[in-house]
């Protein structure tokens, strides 16, 4: 066996590097000629994106110009790019700290989110970064009177703030707990009741302020890892390009008020439903403003009860609804018209009080026929199901309302198109907002909070890179699979409740009575909203 | 007759050098590494044949030497799945007469490919104007989405597999970096894909990889990181040129998906058995050597799917696990683990399995303190032996603890 084959070999080899040369090499930097104007035209778009734009733009401009190797090439392509083109260097590489994880917005789901890092075992040797508009909320003793906003928390989101540690606190300020809830429209007799057999508890009605003030104290405990800058915004953000680079920073630079900047491998975008990181990364948003504000207010009830229900009734203007606070308190949120709500707020007290009665108690929405019908399909159900009986309780009556803590505030519905991006994530209302009849809003951010941390945490274990769209989009897929089931059902329960058009009114009686006979659908309502 | 190993191995290395010699004269050419391993399949069709292939084809076979040229279409279409360098080279001639720019631009692939240029570390032999191409290129190494997508993606396996068994030996670990107060050795790190996830783990690792380019990737990704930058090392080298100076430094090896790439596997294994503590830890994942990872490894994903670049692999330097295991096992290394991998390419993920017939990881232990010394001859009749045994059974998943 001769080995003929190395002569020939390089025969063939000269004859394809002449192609090589001539073929090949030609295309690639007409390829990357191609990037140059892509890049270009982005940092275009970028500088009209926004505030954030224009230092983006430079920067991408560079970047676009470092893909030349060749010096030549760079400068047509400069010539073709004109006035976009930036001699600026990427500036600050080597000064700036490198943040493992960036939180941008300290709000309940934001600083909920750091701290939920801050304590997870696999985070131990990161650093994470906590941007906060707003000055540091610590309620040095407990206010006496209650704050008018208001959360309902979920046993879901319960075993999140216990996971680190700040369910302790609110345990030890205060909280109520919730046993049974009753929802009814204002049109019919229908209703349904969600309850507990075995006592457990359905969700609990929490002061935000008191959330705030667990998480702070949660997050001080563990400053070691979780550095918080209060009074501090992000003005800007330098996402790295599509594609790395060899020369580009491959993390997000952010730009803070102050013109310092920092750079994070993972941003967490928590700065609500008008997300400026969302903005900046040019996520698209499906939005909507309900024609509906909120009014809320803490309610003195006329006497004592165990109150350990939340009261929701539909009426053709918007859901009104009475959670518990404690015996003889309870707080009010009540979606309507804009109009009425401004009338609401401005209204003297005891009209305030007279008009949030008659909303629950008044019949005047009623119709014969509607009314019929439900009594027709309650005896049809009561024939078919003789044991169960749902038994219509009584809302407590309002005696008064706490001076001051009246206030409104406008009702919308929005969802991120994309809930990640490389190097980027979006939480809470930043990536969802919802119409408060449910009472998920909260607890949807916190959904996010426990699934984000969940595929972080085997991330990092694993020790991938935390800006890695392999396990973001894990996070995505569970999320929105969730969010939007939930998005969808709030919306269509919205416009469907709005209407006092009789087809409409009997359909929902109608399916309203057959949730509230059929239990093992109602246990699935439950268990879907308690997550 | 099966003596002659070691002359066929340094037959090869000396292949290797009038290789790189020749590149001086006619620039860089990777297609030559398939003609030289052309070269060595033929010198190597002894061991081939006496591992997989029965004497019919062995007849066939052996009369190679002019074949390359007078094969008909059908002779062709028979031998494919016996003899897959065959149909590499012809597959170049083909392009070559229907679309030539195809061809260059596989080369162009084969030149990012670290171990198709395994002996050419001399940076005097390399066109300086070819590597601002291979660097503008570069960045393909940590591109998730790009054709190294399958090596982002196995490190949902492969880290966990080798931190799960390296965390069985401590007590105690750190948490936010179990491996910390480790040292590794990632044995052909190219752009450092698993050399980074370890690093974070905590880690003290070194990458070796005998391409530049590649070193070069890595040691700029990793720069861009703090933590990372202090416990990666990166070093453009082979893992010959290192073995006296960390001789039983580290506390684990890892050679992922390389042995298919190693001209002299008995060698290689040798050396990572060197630079090992006693009781440390090598990893291996690499292709089994099958008509099915022909068949997939090969035909599909290389020239069908394109999830791996043309030219990567060469079939005959698969190594099937029982192969793995006697060489392993022959040098002082017990295998405590072989487990099937299984990639799927539309979900871009990859899933342990029971077959072993595509990928396999192994995990092997460094014995004792006691030399393990056996003579050439013995080792070979072993060998061949096992081979004989299991050459037509499919092994499965083994969980061997030996010891």
């Amino acid at each position: 066996m001769q080995p003929p084959i190395l002569p020939a070999q390089g025969g063939k080899n000269r004859f394809l590097i002449g192609l090589f040369s001539s073929h090949v090499l030609v295309p690639v930097l007409r390829w990357r000629l191609k990037l140059q104007v892509i890049g270009g035209l982005c940092s275009g778009s970028a500088s009209s994106g926004g505030p954030s734009g224009a230092p983006s733009a430079a920067q991408m401009g560079t970047m676009a110009a470092r893909l030349a190797v060749s010096r030549w090439v760079a400068a047509r392509a400069a010539a073709r790019r004109g006035p976009l083109v930036s001699c600026r260097r990427w500036s600050g590489v080597a000064t700036d700290t490198v943040y493992d994880v960036v939180v941008s917005g300290g709000g309940l789901v934001g600083a909920a989110m750091a701290c939920a890092l801050g304590y997870d075992v696999h985070f131990c040797d990161k650093k994470i970064l906590l941007l906060e508009v707003g000055p540091k909320k610590v309620l040095e003793k407990l206010p006496e009177t209650y704050s008018n906003r208001v959360s309902s928390i979920s046993p879901g989101s319960a075993t999140l703030l216990s996971s680190f540690g700040a369910w302790d606190h609110i345990c030890n300020m205060r909280y109520r707990a919730f046993r049974r809830m009753q929802v009814w429209d204002a049109c019919s007799e229908a209703l349904i009741v969600f309850d507990k057999d075995n006592l457990d508890d359905m969700g609990y009605i929490v002061e935000n302020d008191v959330i705030m003030h667990a998480l702070t104290k949660q997050l001080e405990a563990v400053s070691d890892r979780v550095t918080v800058l209060y009074r501090s915004k992000a003005v800007g953000y330098t996402w790295p390009y599509s594609f790395p680079m060899a020369d580009s920073s491959p993390w997000v630079q952010i730009t803070l008020g102050d013109g310092s900047t920092l750079q994070t491998k993972l941003l967490i975008g928590a700065d609500g439903h008008n997300s400026g990181v969302r903005q900046a990364a040019g996520i698209q948003n499906v939005s909507w403003n309900y024609d509906q504000s909120a009014v809320v207010a803490t309610l003195h009830l006329s006497e004592a009860t165990e109150n350990n229900v939340a009261w929701q009734r539909f009426l053709p203007s918007g859901p009104i609804a009475l959670l518990p606070l404690s015996d003889t308190l309870s707080s009010l949120v009540w979606s309507t018209s804009h109009e009425h709500a401004a009338e609401l707020v401005s209204m003297d007290e005891e009209k305030f009080v007279d008009a949030i009665n008659s909303a629950f108690w008044s019949d005047v929405n009623h119709t014969d026929f509607i009314d019929s019908a439900g009594t027709m399909l309650h005896y049809a159900i009561a024939f078919l199901k003789p044991t169960k009986v749902s038994a219509r309780q009584l809302p407590p009556s309002v005696a008064r309302v706490d001076a001051k803590s009246r206030a409104l505030f406008p009702l919308g519905l929005g969802h991120a198109a994309e809930y990640v991006r490389p190097r980027l994530a979006l939480i809470g209302d930043a990536a969802h907002r919802v119409h408060p009849l449910a009472g998920q809003g909260v607890n949807m951010g916190f959904g996010d909070i426990s699934s984000l941390v969940h595929h972080l945490s085997t991330a990092a274990f694993n020790g991938k890179d935390l800006g890695s769209m392999s396990h973001l989009t894990g996070y995505e897929t569970d999320r929105q699979r969730h969010n939007t089931a939930l998005l969808a059902a709030t919306d269509v329960l919205k416009r469907l409740y709005s209407t006092s058009a009789t087809p409409l009114v009997l359909l929902r009686t109608w399916g309203l009575q057959a949730t509230n006979a059929v239990s093992p659908l109602k246990e699935q309502i439950m268990a879907f909203a308690s997550k | 007759m099966w003596g002659s190993r070691k002359l066929i191995s340094s037959g090869s290395r000396f292949l290797g050098v009038r290789r790189s010699g020749c590149r001086v004269a006619q620039g860089d050419c990777p297609r030559s590494t398939a003609s030289a391993g052309l070269e060595i399949g033929k010198s190597k069709i002894l061991c081939l044949v006496r591992a997989h292939f029965r004497a019919r084809r062995w007849n066939f076979v052996a009369v190679p030497s002019h074949g390359r040229r007078v094969y008909s279409e059908n002779q062709l279409s028979w031998t494919l799945p016996i003899k897959p360098w065959i149909f590499s080279e012809y597959r170049i001639m083909w392009f070559k007469s229907c679309k030539m720019t195809f061809v260059c631009f596989n080369r162009m692939k084969s030149y990012r490919y670290p171990w198709t240029r395994l002996y050419s570390t001399s940076g005097t032999t390399v066109d300086s104007s070819e590597v601002k191409t291979f660097l503008a290129l570069a960045h393909r190494w940590w591109d998730e989405q790009g054709v190294y997508a399958p090596l982002h993606s196995m490190n949902d396996l492969r880290v966990p597999f080798i931190r799960d068994n390296l965390l069985k030996t401590v007590a105690n670990h750190q948490p936010g970096k179990p491996l910390s107060g480790m040292k590794i050795l990632d044995v052909g790190c190219g752009g450092g894909l698993l050399t980074e996830p370890l690093g974070r783990l905590g880690a003290s690792v070194i990458g070796i990889d005998p391409v530049a380019e590649n070193i070069e990737t890595a040691q700029r990704h990793k720069s861009f990181d703090p933590v990372l930058d202090k416990r990666i090392e990166y070093r453009a080298c082979a893992l010959e040129e290192i073995v006296e100076e960390t001789a039983e430094t580290f506390d684990a090896v890892i050679a992922s998906e390389v042995v298919e790439h190693v001209t002299d596997l008995e060698t290689f294994i040798q050396c990572c058995w060197q630079v090992l503590k006693p009781g440390a830890s090598l990893f291996i994942t690499t292709i089994n050597k099958t008509q099915l990872s022909y068949a997939l490894g090969i035909v599909f994903a290389e020239q069908i799917a394109g999830i791996v670049p043309k030219g990567t692999h060469t079939w005959e330097k698969f190594v099937s696990p029982e192969m793995l295991e006697s060489i392993l096992e022959s040098n002082g290394l017990s295998v405590q683990t072989v487990a099937g991998m299984f990639y799927n390419p539309f979900s871009r993920y990859w899933h342990w399995s029971e077959n072993t017939s595509l990928n396999y990881a192994a995990h092997a232990v460094k014995s004792g303190a006691q030399e393990h010394q056996v003579p050439a001859e013995s080792v070979l009749k072993e060998e061949t032996e096992e081979l004989q045994a299991t050459a037509s059974t499919n092994a499965g998943v083994r969980e061997e603890v030996k010891k």
